[in-house]
């Protein structure tokens, strides 16, 4: 993995949002050859917290999130996954892929153990990681990531064979294309408005700052900065269950917190699922009235839940 | 040999002609860390159409790309692309690539007319219960074969109720009463499940060539 290098803040915000605040440093960081974009509040003498987006976000979808917790004494380190916001678009991509890159930047930052924070494929992907390399984590907060349903269980045979074949079709269609594809350009209440269709509990106003520090603005429009060459859905033999089989053999300090309502970008998840594999001592906390964004919806409550936990274990 | 260049996403795929022919072509794909061979293998003296080898991704004369991220879904796309090229084939494939063509048969029953399972490296692919992974960085430049090529696809999970899947895909759509051949001596989970599927033959690579080149 390389070197973090230094990277000036050309962004401007066109948009202002309460609480919100652009990162106070940013660098990159070449993992493997990807070069990974990674944004930080608070002072780099405070202890690290790892933020971890969801598939379809970036980092700078923590901009009022992370400032409070910066605000209380941390370091606070998010980055933009491959394909995602600043980061290079890449050939390829997959989970492990993902997983090399968020050791990149952990490893830029600090060797020792560190709290990770992850929302949902962020939160699936440090559970992944957390098994697989506890000794950078010394405590972990998974904010409605957890996977744990079989979702095709109760399907007969022949619907699972017919849901697949038209997943694969999609989804080769979409690859035989893929190489000349483009974001489509919107205005910046358009585009915002297209995203609340994923994100409908969420104000327009947050969208259309989300607008303004997540896609770029070209010629004929706004376009989000994520690579056109991914998609919603698709297929492969992983098992939600794969990842919550990881969870009760977890030793670090974990907090667990669930949003009561579903959403489109949500697990599905209930407490009742989730509870028979939660790791020895930890918790699962649930928001009632909240979204799958909850550090969004939520920012406030969140952080300072965060924060009572983590102090419990200092 | 003549070669031509698809494109998938960012990849440059060879897609390499080692013989010429025109009858249906029979598309070869290989195993995992191997590369399509530089002339027609003798056991397709027999076939009477023209014979075609893909390079997967990160093999070969094919793009090695940046920072891995290695699927077999991802090499269905490859193989996807060269049927589409070649428009209707039939289609051995040696480990990895055994796994791959069976894929491509449940994706694309119309257009794979027959498939042949064979022996090869990476048959078996990685663990299909959570582990502990490893994760390793490797800095570029590399070369063919890709090593994260390697990493990646040596322990891609391969339940046996998703090969199945594509396994029934390809029997309920294909033209063919036999679409899938099995002709691998070893048979991982995977493979003993698609096996055992009704419809599913086990037969040697030149029986298996001679029915589809009747068919």
């Amino acid at each position: 993995m390389g070197e973090p290098t230094p990277r000036s803040l050309h962004r401007v915000t066109l948009v202002e949002y309460p609480g919100a605040q652009a990162p106070d440093r940013q660098r990159d960081v070449v993992v493997g050859g990807v070069r990974i974009a990674v944004h930080e509040w608070g002072s780099e003498q405070d202890d690290p917290i790892f933020l971890v987006h969801g598939g379809f976000d970036f980092g700078r979808t923590y901009d009022v999130f992370a400032p409070l917790l910066a605000a209380a004494g941390w370091r606070v380190i998010t980055w933009d996954q491959r394909g995602h916001g600043d980061s290079a678009q890449c050939a390829l991509y997959s989970l492990d892929a993902d997983l090399r890159d968020m050791i990149g930047v952990m490893a830029s930052t600090t060797s020792r153990p560190a709290v990770v924070v992850g929302h949902s494929k962020g939160g699936a992907m440090s559970v992944q990681l957390a098994d697989a390399q506890p000794f950078r984590f010394s405590h972990f907060v998974n904010i409605d990531g957890l996977p744990s349903r079989r979702p095709m269980t109760d399907l007969a045979a022949h619907e699972r064979t017919r849901m697949l074949s038209s997943d694969i079709t999609g989804w080769l269609q979409h690859r035989r294309l893929s190489a000349t594809l483009e974001r489509k350009p919107d205005t910046l209440d358009g585009l915002a408005r297209r995203r609340g269709k994923q994100n409908p509990r969420l104000s327009l106003e947050w969208l259309r700052y989300l607008v303004t520090v997540g896609a770029r603005h070209d010629d004929d429009g706004w376009r989000w900065k994520i690579d056109p060459s991914m998609r919603h859905g698709g297929f492969g033999p992983w098992r939600p269950e794969w990842t919550a089989s990881r969870l009760p053999g977890l030793g670090m300090p974990f907090l667990g917190i669930l949003a009561r309502e579903q959403e489109p970008m949500g697990w599905g998840n209930t407490a009742d699922d989730i509870r028979p594999y939660l790791p020895a001592g930890g918790r699962l906390e649930l928001f009632e009235d909240t979204g799958h964004f909850v550090h969004i919806e939520r920012p406030n409550e969140t952080a300072a839940m965060i924060l009572d936990f983590l102090d419990r274990g200092r | 040999m003549s070669t031509v260049t698809l494109v998938h996403n960012r990849i440059q795929l060879a897609l390499h002609c080692l013989r010429d022919g025109s009858e249906r072509p029979l598309l070869l794909l290989h195993g995992l860390g191997e590369q399509s061979p530089s002339a027609a293998p003798d056991w397709t003296a027999e076939w009477p159409g023209p014979v075609y080898a893909l390079d997967f991704t990160g093999h070969g004369d094919s793009t090695v790309p940046i920072g891995g991220g290695y699927s077999a879904e991802l090499l269905l796309g490859d193989a996807d692309a060269a049927l589409s090229h070649l428009g209707e084939a039939t289609v051995v494939g040696r480990g990895l690539g055994a796994y791959i063509a069976l894929m491509l048969a449940g994706a694309q029953p119309a257009s794979v007319h027959g498939t042949v399972l064979c022996d090869g490296p990476g048959l078996s692919g990685g663990a299909i219960v959570p582990t502990s992974t490893s994760f390793v960085n490797i800095a570029p430049p590399y070369s063919a074969p890709d090593p994260y090529a390697l990493v990646d696809l040596s322990r891609d999970p391969r339940p046996p109720d998703y090969a199945v899947l594509f396994a029934r895909l390809a029997l309920d759509h294909s033209q063919l009463a036999e679409p899938i051949s099995v002709a691998a001596i070893v048979r991982p989970p995977w493979l003993a499940a698609v096996a055992n599927e009704v419809g599913v033959v086990e037969r040697s690579l030149a029986a298996s060539l001679l029915a589809y080149a009747r068919d």
